[in-house]
């Protein structure tokens, strides 16, 4: 394993991401003599799912609490390291072009590089749960509190209330509890016709899935806890002058109020898209899981020709189905590089994509049953701030909409929503969901915020030190018009 | 419908020439093949310079000024306009002879807008800027803007003042008419008595279907815009040697632009950065203000632009029809002679001549090189 900090200019497969998928690749294209290079931004490999797994392994008593889907990233894990692959933690790909050229920071600067084929795995983030007050202090993602316990151990000291809806949600749940920290509520905003409208996907997916039972003993066992679970929660407002106080919202009918510092919010993960959308792949709005995902065949397979998709980032699976797509997109790039004949593509691929199929069907039941409220999607408060970057507010966008103004891009420019540090990572689905509810049109005809490379912020300096690309093309007319002119003239 | 001018193209040139015709009581049409702002009114870098302005261009320039310096009363919108000058450095010896060459010029010429500044009052005047600097050039007068907002300002003014414009209405023929064209455009039919041709990168095209063809290109001029920092600058900063614009925004943020190209394709209306040019203005914005490396670049951006080979634009009427005029082909610095490009295109369709010297920009200028 070649772990030195530096790397070519071109390299023949370059795995974006070292989650699931991207460890998978790694694992198939290493077995096959596909030569991978795998840039992590993270420092150890695992991904979010996985984060510190390398580290925790040592450490049973905090592998216990995390569980057993966590430790089974361990392997996976071992596997990766012994792939042959090279793998570079710290570096974050910035850019990423139609021909695979890519745009890597790192410790050792930044640099262009070519790559024959790429595997984007970027995985997912957390779904913003933009509410009244959900930018005081004292208020987090729940993904980002179980990440702190993952890499830290950190356990909340005060009570906390966890408010949202997902399967992350009793996952979270039960993690806290066995770690110690107090849940004063978990306020469960599943709203209450999903139950009607994912029920009749209930016994396919309850056949076809272990995580289902395994999800539905946590929710018995967080219950039996004695933790109060409040159910058709909406209309949450977090209160508070320079940090939470106390958190307000309706149940069944009535208003309730609930005094505590810490309150977690969760409503789902959605692909991390930035990458593939700078890539130029299209990308297809779903309705469903409520959010872009790129357009790609079974194997990952995108319209822009060297570049495939894996994972969470090109639709939500969770961990199993990113670790088969991940096996199939390196599959596929293996034999477009020659190293394995289509019969044998045909071989190895049948019982990864009929696994996938299984997992898909308790995936649909998921979807349909936490599929957001529309108020988590596009916030009714006037006040309530959509782009923390910018401080713009949903009744700002709706100012805007009623102005004509048709889409997230444009709205941009009104009131600079999405042009702050995070590009739009955080906020451009809220506001276009909030422009296209005030417009009375579908997300795909409101569209996405156009990416504007760099993806990531890079420094001045990094950029000026940018290695790996030539001059500038020649021919570029030179502003100002300066004095030469007066030969032209 | 009908109308008495048919605008083709509802950038910044479009809603200015719509704006000044229906202000002389003109009924006007504006025909916007995507929406106002979309290519290079709204994705320019805002800089209001009459510095190091081609010769041709300078009588346009200094009148756009004015109106710039009350651009309120004009639009009933501030633009966030600020007149904070631009100044031209020069990082070696030959670039501040060069700068010197062109003031003399200028004082040939006539015009004062223009002065020599030496090392010293230059360091004083920019703050943090490298020790190295020779001195520059200066227009005191000049200022920046912002772009989108400015060119929806003027769509605003338009609109209010009884211009119809219609937005995703692209023009595909042009047929001569008893008084004046027959415009068939996406889901409307024009009958208009005169055309007015502001439509940019597009521009060549339209003046093909009139009956003048030019040899118009276009580039992608790029542009990137940092995390904000502390104020610390006040004129908009050009470049001598290497191409730079760089200026502090009233919100803190830097904007690095300069004409440096993006790879894009006019047809599809898609481009992507070149990082070989981001980095060549970074390495410039990096060697001019070496404490501005550590920060953050956030974002880059470019807009298409037409560009004639001599680097001027095409303003005037045409040479196939008495029913049309011409103001495209900006080369990258059309945004701020808009308001009086507006001006002269209204004085072209109704007196036939305009009030400030154009005959630089005739669109019959390029038949001698065919």
């Amino acid at each position: 394993m070649n772990m030195k900090a530096s790397f070519d200019d071109s390299v023949e497969l370059a795995i974006i991401g070292a989650g699931p998928a991207g460890l998978a690749a790694a694992i198939t294209a290493g077995e096959l003599g596909v030569k991978a290079t795998v840039f992590d931004e993270g420092s150890g490999p695992g991904g979010q799912i996985y984060r510190a797994i390398e580290d925790t392994g040592n450490r049973p008593e905090r592998l216990a609490l995390l569980g057993e889907d966590y430790a089974k990233g361990g392997d996976q894990v071992q596997r990766f390291r012994a792939s042959g692959c090279r793998y570079l933690p710290g570096h974050g790909v910035f850019d990423i072009a139609p021909d695979g050229g890519l745009g890597v920071n790192g410790p050792d600067g930044a640099r262009w590089i070519a790559a024959r084929r790429v595997i984007i795995a970027p995985g997912a983030m957390e779904r913003p749960v933009p509410l009244p007050g959900w930018t005081l202090p004292g208020v987090m993602g729940a993904g980002a509190a179980q990440t702190l316990l993952k890499s830290s151990g950190l356990v909340p000291s005060t009570p906390v209330v966890l408010a949202g809806s997902g399967p992350l949600v009793v996952l979270i749940a039960r993690q806290l509890l066995a770690a110690g920290a107090r849940i004063a509520a978990v306020l469960d905003t599943t709203p209450r016709a999903n139950f009607m409208n994912a029920a009749p996907l209930l016994p396919s997916a309850y056949v076809a899935g272990n995580d289902l039972r395994k999800g539905l003993r946590w929710l018995r066992e967080v219950k039996r806890s004695g933790t109060a679970w409040h159910k058709g929660v909406s209309r949450i407002r977090i209160e508070g002058d320079e940090a939470v106080e106390a958190i307000s919202f309706s149940a069944g009918g009535r208003s309730q109020r609930i005094a505590c510092r810490l309150v977690l919010l969760h409503e789902g993960v959605i692909p991390n898209v930035q990458l593939s959308m700078a890539a130029g792949i299209e990308h297809d709005f779903d309705d469903t899981q409520w959010c872009w995902r790129p357009r790609a065949d079974a194997f990952g397979r995108t319209g822009v020709e060297p570049i495939l998709v894996a994972g969470d980032g090109a639709g939500i699976g969770g961990a199993d189905l990113a670790a088969d797509a991940g096996h199939l997109a390196a599959l596929a790039v293996a034999a477009d590089l020659g190293r394995l004949a289509a019969g044998d593509l045909e071989t190895r691929s049948r019982p990864i994509l009929a696994r996938m199929r299984a997992g898909r069907r308790v995936r649909r039941f998921l979807d349909c049953l936490y599929r957001p409220h529309q108020e988590v999607l596009a916030p009714p408060d006037d006040e309530t701030m959509v782009c923390r970057c910018e401080e713009v507010t949903a009744g700002e966008l709706r100012r805007v909409a009623a102005m004509g103004c048709p889409g997230p891009n444009q709205a941009k420019a009104f009131t600079r929503c999405g042009m702050g540090p995070c590009q739009g990572r955080m906020c451009g689905l809220t506001a276009a969901a909030v422009l296209a509810s005030a417009g009375g049109r579908s997300m795909a005809e409101v569209g996405h915020l156009r990416i504007r490379p760099p993806v990531k912020p890079i420094t001045v300096g990094e950029l000026a030190g940018l290695a790996g690309v030539g001059e500038p093309p020649a021919g570029a007319p030179p502003m100002p018009t300066g004095p030469k002119d007066e030969e032209d003239a | 419908m009908k109308a008495d001018v048919a605008v083709i193209g509802g950038g910044i040139h479009g809603c200015s020439a719509a704006l000044n015709l229906a202000r002389r009581g003109l009924k006007v049409v504006v025909l916007e093949k995507d929406h106002v702002g979309r290519h290079a009114s709204g994705a320019n870098a805002g800089g209001v310079r009459t510095l190091l302005r081609h010769e041709a261009e300078v009588p346009l320039a200094l009148a756009s000024r004015a109106i710039w310096h009350d651009i309120e009363s004009e639009l009933g919108d501030d633009c966030r306009y600020h007149t904070v000058g631009q100044l031209a450095v020069a990082e070696t010896d030959a670039g501040l002879d060069e700068l010197r060459a062109r003031d003399a010029r200028m004082h040939d010429l006539g015009y004062s807008h223009e002065e020599l500044i030496n090392a010293d009052e230059l360091k004083a005047l920019v703050p943090g800027i490298a020790a190295t600097v020779r001195g520059g050039l200066m227009a005191r007068e000049d200022g920046a803007a912002s772009p989108y907002h400015t060119t929806l300002a003027f769509r605003r003014a338009a609109l209010a003042t009884g211009v119809d414009i219609h937005e995703g209405c692209r023009v595909e023929t042009l047929a001569p008419a008893a008084k004046g064209w027959r415009v068939a455009a996406t889901g409307i039919e024009v009958e208009a008595g005169f055309i007015v041709n502001t439509a940019g990168a597009w521009g060549g095209h339209i003046a093909g279907l009139i009956g003048d063809p030019v040899p118009l290109s276009y580039f992608l001029p790029m542009m990137m815009v940092t995390a904000r920092v502390e104020p610390f600058l006040k004129p908009v900063i050009i470049g001598t040697e290497r191409p730079l614009s760089f200026k502090q925004m009233l919100n803190g943020t830097l904007v690095i632009g300069g004409g440096r190209p993006a790879i894009g394709d006019r047809d599809t209306m898609t481009y992507r950065p070149d990082f070989a040019g981001l980095k060549a203005s970074a390495e410039t914005v990096r060697d001019l203000f070496p404490m501005l490396g550590d920060v953050p670049v956030v974002r880059s951006w470019a807009g298409i632009e037409g560009i004639f080979a001599d680097e001027i634009p095409v303003i005037g009427p045409s040479r196939a029809s008495s029913n049309a005029v011409h103001a495209f082909g900006f080369c990258g610095h059309g945004f701020q002679l808009a308001p009086i490009v507006g001006r002269l295109v209204a004085e072209l369709v109704m007196q036939g001549k305009a009030s400030l010297p154009i005959a630089a920009f005739a669109v019959d200028r390029f038949d001698t090189t065919e």
